[in-house]
């Protein structure tokens, strides 16, 4: 069977400019922020990207790669609002679609189905048809007559998520709480790439329903240890508190300067040592 | 003598009466100290989350699962009674979490719509207003996230079908919708404050009573579990300071 493993790099290979990106987690949580650093260093840009935002946004806003932003929110959920996301959209810095987190799921579920949209209540009143005048309700066939929004699925051309454990052949398994929506970006997309904490010949004794993504989904697999710092990945780690706080605080071309100049290896020992220093 | 900050854990507590088997989804401080005292006195069949995943009793067990996927489900099928912040509330209970200014180039960013308008159409949307003032209380929003009563009706019967905001709740009182044309109410006073202060820190003009009373008082049971079993650091009063 075939062996899936490559390198950031690889991924990023595979990446082009103005295409529409989804990438997994939820706000601070489970960022596959290896991969969102390995298209930093790259030239692809122009990006449509779908993301339950977090700092993945706010990286590639800040470095200016986002075309057109697909979101309910960007947060960093311990610090309420992501300062370089509202950076950029107080400056025009790209487009946004703005929906609710319910019709971003509905979205992902219809583009996993290979329907053309899905009927939702939620939107309806709301400013989210004003501000996306391209959505249009649909009226149930049935007796009851109701009318909803038509929410069009949210088709990816390459998905990006991070999990804990992943096989060579792009099986993924979640060890947190909460799958997020990963399954549903990888379904979503003509290509998905899995990052992983740790890469296992196979899961053992593994609970089933831990193993959350379908290697059938799955174009490549990444071993990145600390693949999404300074995110949470849990159990494996928490958030990392400290260095979000420098994160958000630090002028963009600073943080950059000192975190973002070479590639993931670099970065790492960055961290460490600016935790050393502050120790 | 009972604090501010209290009386008005007291008022998000109420929120939650009779609510029965129902997640309770307080979002802040007060809220949360508000769901957990409910569930402790006279609503004991709320649910309530952890925070993240897990459905948990009040001794932090867990009784369940909740990831993201099934909350969401759980919202749309209506079984939970929310109580979300706002950045701005009009007299109709739309509601703005998202930016401040022109939407097409905000002059403050803020979170995004977020759940707001799933929340106000499939399940009971109550809010929390720490501090009243005329930045919150506004006229018109500019982003109407969750959906306030007069553009629910004019969005249709889908739209209102299981649209309700139960209460408001501020540092300052009570409010409701419940007027002939579903405009803010104010329904109580908390002790130490006038109706003339609350109108003067409101952007639009309130109904209200000919008689204001107060929020009610807490039981000496209530105040006990407040500030010794649910709330004995103190974080009602960071939120709403004496």
């Amino acid at each position: 069977m075939t062996d899936k493993t490559m390198t950031p790099e690889d991924v990023v290979a595979r990446l082009h400019s103005g295409m529409t990106l989804g990438i997994g987690g939820w706000g601070s949580r489970r960022k596959p922020m290896a991969l969102v650093r390995a298209l930093l260093r790259s030239d692809v840009t122009d990006l449509t990207v779908v993301s339950y935002g977090g700092p993945d946004v706010g990286l590639l806003a800040a470095a200016g790669k986002i075309r057109k932003l697909v979101t309910a929110f960007a947060t960093l959920d311990s610090i309420p609002l992501e300062p370089h996301f509202r950076a950029a959209r107080q400056a025009g810095g790209f487009e946004l679609s703005e929906i609710d987190e319910a019709m971003f799921m509905w979205g992902l579920r219809a583009a996993a189905n290979r329907l053309p949209f899905l009927p939702i209540r939620a939107g309806l009143g709301s400013d989210v048809m004003r501000v996306n005048p391209d959505l249009k309700t649909v009226t149930s066939p049935y007796e009851d007559g109701e009318t909803f929004v038509a929410m069009p699925a949210l088709r990816l051309d390459a998905a990006l998520v991070h999990l804990n454990r992943a096989d060579r052949l792009g099986n993924g398994q979640y060890l947190g709480p909460d799958p997020y929506f990963d399954d549903l970006f990888c379904e979503a997309a003509d290509s998905a790439y899995v990052s992983c904490e740790e890469l296992v010949d196979d899961f053992g004794a593994a609970a089933p329903q831990t193993l959350l993504v379908k290697r059938h989904a799955v174009t490549g697999v990444v071993a990145t240890p600390h693949g999404a710092h300074f995110t949470s990945c849990v159990p494996d780690y928490d958030r990392d508190e400290a260095f979000q706080k420098l994160y958000a605080t630090t002028p963009w071309p600073e943080f950059a300067a000192r975190f973002l100049h070479g590639d993931e290896k670099d970065y790492q020992a960055a961290v460490q040592t600016w935790h050393e220093e502050t120790r | 003598m009972t604090s501010r900050a209290e009386y008005c854990v007291l008022a998000c507590a109420d929120a939650w009466r009779d609510d029965g088997e129902v997640l309770a989804s307080p979002m802040g401080a007060v809220p949360s100290i508000g769901a957990r005292l409910a569930k402790r006195t006279f609503s004991p069949d709320l649910l309530l989350t952890d925070g993240e995943a897990l459905l948990v009793g009040l001794d932090g067990r867990a009784e369940g699962w909740l990831p993201y996927r099934q909350h969401l489900a759980m919202v749309t099928g209506g079984k939970r009674h929310v109580m979300m912040g706002a950045s701005q509330l009009d007299r109709f209970g739309n509601q703005n979490i998202s930016c401040i200014g022109d939407w097409e180039r905000p002059d403050r960013q803020l979170l995004g719509v977020r759940g707001a308008p799933v929340n106000t159409l499939n399940n009971p949307t109550s809010y929390w207003v720490p501090k009243h003032s005329r930045r919150v209380f506004v006229e018109k929003v500019d982003m109407v996230c969750g959906v306030g009563y007069d553009r629910a009706a004019a969005a249709g019967p889908s739209a209102t079908r299981y649209h309700r905001i139960p209460r408001v709740v501020s540092n300052l009182g009570v409010f409701d919708f419940a007027t002939a044309d579903h405009s803010m109410r104010l329904v109580s006073l908390h002790p130490g404050v006038t109706v003339e202060e609350v109108q003067e820190a409101t952007g639009f003009p309130l109904g209200r009573a000919d008689e204001v009373p107060y929020t009610r008082e807490p039981s000496a049971e209530e105040l006990r579990l407040i500030r010794e079993v649910i709330d004995p650091k103190g974080l009602r009063d960071r939120e709403v300071p004496a």
